[in-house]
């Protein structure tokens, strides 16, 4: 059985639908990202998880227990919040104190439990500092403690590192990661970064306008996008227009006709498909990766220290391509004709 | 013109300038300032001090505490008790009063049209005081005012009869909170936004009520904020003359009043006593905002 | 899920609403009983018709308006100085300009006719036009921490010392930088505190009292003492009038620099603020 139950969840404010028919089942000790843009719905949902939200339908059930309605505060859920949130009046101990005082457990239990979590986060020397004494990333490992101290069911992180510097965002991401795994503790983690997703967690639900475009583990999402949406949103893509020539998967691009790995269902012949390829899928250099070649014209080149990326008119469309810098590399110039190699496995075909 | 004056000194000058010492490299720049820095020194600075001098003066000019003695003398003492009373009264009940209306306007899950009405109208009324106000409340809660015949011939309570009196304590405390509380919801107001949402939401998922939300978090991240509110309200109370002046004349023996009428020179023949006065009010109204803007440096840190 | 009506706000808010309003109403009511048995505007007629009361208001009305100007030629200038070419005055004038909110008006003029008297070196108080310029510097004081927030939050807005080395590595003269383009983006900074600087010293009491000044404030007072229900009137009007000067205020307080001095159609823009 599932620990986390999100079943036809749907909200609307008003006649805004914020979020459609929404699904979702988590196994106890997951780590489960919620990917997209800022308006795609992904906060609700976990404001509704949290209580905050009341769905305008379906349930949202925890260990077997219905909780739709229940109160937050009987939730027994950890939130950690964008802006830290922590409580300005009090210093770092009550602070992480909060949740094992309002339960009533006596004072010598909460202080075990509290230096327990302060030595988790690293921070034990930091018990008697106020929050406007300390840093951004330091505030939030505090809030990590304070959602973590009453032993809570599941774990909620809204956006926790989208307000900190960008060294400190994968330091802390990595550690809150690491605390995740100690604990066994099943978290679901709003983000809009998606490299924040695709590096720490167990599966990636990709939202788009109220709902899950794609659920799965960050190879698959990263590698075999369901839709255009998920490809475009999760790297960077070029995308290429192709005629159907047959349906077993023979295109045509440009005037090179090519054969895709699966055949395509959902178009006729003679329409147009759309095709993705990863900027890193495609060689300029000559090494001969690849079974297929095409045509273009380079546009410009640009020096990323690490890759070259050069962007290249190929049939009509605009793309770019990254080639590892080295000693060695040469590239076409701006003006001049290249042929773009690449292996037609590599190309995703788009279902939209 | 004084913006020529501005535009004339060299603009990077290294000339020391008479107060090198004091002010390092400025050097002419502070030309600049001299025209706002002499009108402050004439017309604010200057006649303060004076006072504050024959504060400790006799008339005919020796440094005498003798002055500062006399403020103990019974009508001196009474005068200063009855301003502070009546500050403190009316200053508790605005400040309270303005906190519940605070709340009711702001948080308290009323339309949206509420918030902004009460703002734009406090806004008005916290400056309509002075003598309209007088004339105001005696149209309402005079002997013949609206509200005291409405009172008497409909609900037939008699304000009167059972001892109320516009003219009065408790009629100037009444009448002081028509801008005590328009003033207490403006200068809140900032608090009370900056109270986080997540705040809230945080300590109900850690598991707290309402009420401890209230007792543990949001109270004592106000508590500074009040009490800062409070002592503004209590100086602007403390201040007040014309009101007081408009409903009452020279009967209600505020410190304002006393000074007043010692200006007019119909009470007390000693100026320097006068001074000592005028040094008390100064003093009472510095440590009271003093401690406001101390109090509201505090909150502040917290509302980053 | 609807949430439950929020009954204690709402008796809050009514109670406060009430306290407020009545008190308007009732002197409105009372202002127009001046005929025996009927509703008339007698008293006001009473009010426009007396010498007295147009002398007076024109007296106070003039003295405003020198106070803001004057107010505004020290402030300007000053706000501007400081924040170019010396920040580390800035705590000075900053406490300088909030001092008078500490010192009570009665406290200042006691100061002012002592300092100013007739032993003094500089006798103002013992000619007329010596205590009109006492009058008007004391509401210049008056209204100095009220000026001097808008025109600094006015400044602080449009980020003057870079604004002003911009125009200047234009080849503009300092002169002409104030002029054209500090001066425009602080104007409605500048009008928003005249408007508080005018709603405070028109019915002024104390100065214009102990300075034996014939200005609106002391013709009130004199109004309260002898007369029933012009008062009421004259509250009704500098309610009215108060309540211009801050909707004035707060309008071009809220203007954001560059639009339209006199907005196009006030009615249809007052309408696109709701939400």
């Amino acid at each position: 059985m599932n620990f986390l139950r999100i079943a036809a969840v749907s909200k609307s404010f008003g006649a805004n639908h914020v979020v459609k028919e929404f699904n979702l089942d988590i196994d106890k000790g997951e780590f489960i990202s919620f990917l997209g843009p800022s308006g795609c719905g992904k906060t609700t949902v976990l404001r509704m998880v949290a209580g905050f939200e009341t769905p305008s339908a379906g349930r949202i059930v925890l260990n077997g227990e219905d909780i739709t309605a229940l109160p937050s505060r009987q939730r027994n859920i950890g939130m950690v919040f964008q802006a830290y949130a922590l409580f300005p009046n009090m210093n770092v101990f009550d602070n992480v104190a909060f949740g094992l005082k309002v339960a009533g457990q006596p004072k010598a239990e909460i202080a075990a439990r509290v230096s327990e979590m302060l030595k988790l986060i690293h921070l034990e020397h930091l018990a008697d500092r106020y929050p406007y004494q300390m840093s951004g990333g330091q505030q939030q490992r505090v809030a990590l403690a304070r959602a973590l101290a009453p032993r809570p069911q599941v774990l909620l992180l809204d956006e926790p590192l989208s307000a900190l510097d960008a060294k400190i965002r994968v330091s802390l991401r990595e550690e809150i990661r690491h605390i995740q795994r100690q604990l066994g503790i099943t978290t679901i983690f709003v983000t809009h970064d998606q490299e924040e997703a695709l590096s720490i967690s167990d599966r990636i639900v990709v939202m788009n306008g109220g709902r899950a475009d794609q659920i799965g583990v960050p190879a698959d999402i990263y590698n075999r996008p369901a839709t255009r949406f998920v490809a475009s949103f999760v790297g960077t893509l070029n995308m290429i227009e192709a005629t159907v020539l047959d349906q077993s998967g023979t295109v045509k691009i440009g005037e090179t006709v090519v054969s895709l790995p699966e055949p395509i269902v959902h178009r006729q012949q003679g329409e147009t498909v759309s095709l993705a390829l990863r900027p890193e899928a495609g060689s300029l250099t000559g090494d001969l990766r690849g079974d297929t070649a095409l045509p273009g014209k380079v546009l410009s080149t640009h020096f990323l220290g690490s890759v070259i990326r050069t962007k290249l008119d190929v049939a009509g469309h605009q793309v770019s391509f990254d080639t590892f810098n080295g000693p060695e590399t040469r590239l076409p110039a701006a003006g001049e004709p290249a042929t773009l190699r690449f292996a037609a496995r590599d190309l995703l075909v788009l279902q939209d | 013109m004084t913006m020529a004056e501005a535009a004339s000194p060299p603009e990077r000058t290294v000339i020391p300038g008479p107060f090198t010492g004091l002010f390092g490299r400025i050097g002419w720049a502070w030309l600049g300032v001299l025209p706002f820095f002499a009108f402050c020194l004439m017309f604010l600075v200057a006649p303060v001090l004076y006072l504050v001098k024959g504060a400790f003066q006799n008339p005919a000019g020796e440094y005498t505490l003798d002055n500062l003695l006399a403020l103990a003398s019974p009508n001196i003492v009474a005068a200063f008790s009855l301003s502070i009373r009546l500050s403190l009264v009316s200053a508790g009940i605005g400040a309270i009063a303005g906190l519940l209306l605070a709340y009711a306007v702001i948080l308290g899950g009323l339309p949206r049209w509420v918030r902004p009405a009460f703002m734009t109208f406090s806004g008005v009324a916290s400056n309509f005081a002075g003598i309209p106000l007088a004339f105001a409340f005696i149209a309402t809660l005079g002997r013949l005012g609206l509200a005291t015949v409405v009172l008497r011939d409909v609900f037939g309570i008699n304000l009167y009869g059972v001892g109320f009196n516009l003219f009065s304590f408790w009629g100037l405390a009444v009448t002081y909170l028509y801008f005590q509380l328009p003033l207490m919801l403006l200068i809140i107001t900032p608090a009370i936004d900056g109270l986080k949402g997540e705040w809230r939401e945080a300590a109900e998922i850690l598991g707290a009520n309402r009420r401890q939300y209230w007792r543990m978090v949001a109270l004592p991240v106000l508590t500074p904020s009040v009490l800062g509110c409070f002592l503004l309200l209590f100086a602007n109370a403390f201040g007040t003359l014309a009101t007081v002046y408009a409903l009452t004349g020279s009967r209600f023996a505020v410190v304002p009043i006393v000074l007043f009428q010692q200006i007019q020179g119909n009470v007390l023949y000693n100026p320097n006593l006068g001074y000592a006065i005028a040094f008390g009010m100064v003093l009472i109204m510095a440590v009271s905002n003093t401690l406001y803007l101390v109090l509201r440096a505090r909150a502040e840190r917290w509302q980053k | 899920m609807k949430k439950p009506f929020p009954f204690a706000s709402a008796l809050i808010a009514l109670v406060s609403a009430a306290y407020f309003l009545i008190p308007l109403y009732a002197t409105f009511q009372f202002s127009l009983q001046m005929v025996r048995g009927e509703w008339s505007l007698a008293a006001y007629r009473a009010v426009f018709a007396s010498d007295t009361f147009i002398a007076t208001i024109t007296y106070s009305v003039v003295a405003s308006l020198v106070a803001i100007m004057i107010g505004a030629a020290i402030v300007v200038p000053t706000i501007y100085w400081v924040r170019l070419k010396l920040p580390r005055l800035r705590p000075v004038i900053e406490f300088l300009s909030l001092l008078p909110l500490i010192i009570p008006p009665v406290v200042l003029v006691f100061g002012y006719i002592r300092l100013f008297g007739s032993s003094s070196y500089l006798p103002l108080t013992m000619s007329d036009q010596g205590t009109n310029f006492l009058l008007v510097m004391g509401y210049v004081v008056l209204a100095l921490p009220y000026m001097f927030r808008s025109v600094d939050n006015g400044m602080a807005v449009i980020d003057i010392a870079t604004l002003t080395e911009a125009a200047e590595s234009l080849g503009a003269s300092r002169l002409r930088t104030v002029a054209t383009v500090i001066f425009p983006n602080v104007r409605s900074a500048i009008v928003s505190g005249a408007f508080l600087t005018f709603s405070i010293s028109l019915g002024e009491f104390v100065l214009a009292s102990l300075l034996n000044r014939p200005a609106f404030g002391p013709y009130l007072v004199q109004m309260g003492q002898d007369r029933a229900y012009e008062p009421a009137a004259l509250a009704v009007m500098t309610f009215g009038l108060t309540w211009a000067c801050m909707a004035l205020m707060q309008y071009f307080a809220n203007r954001k620099p560059g639009s339209r001095f006199v907005p196009r159609l006030p009615l249809s823009s007052a309408k696109g603020i709701s939400p």
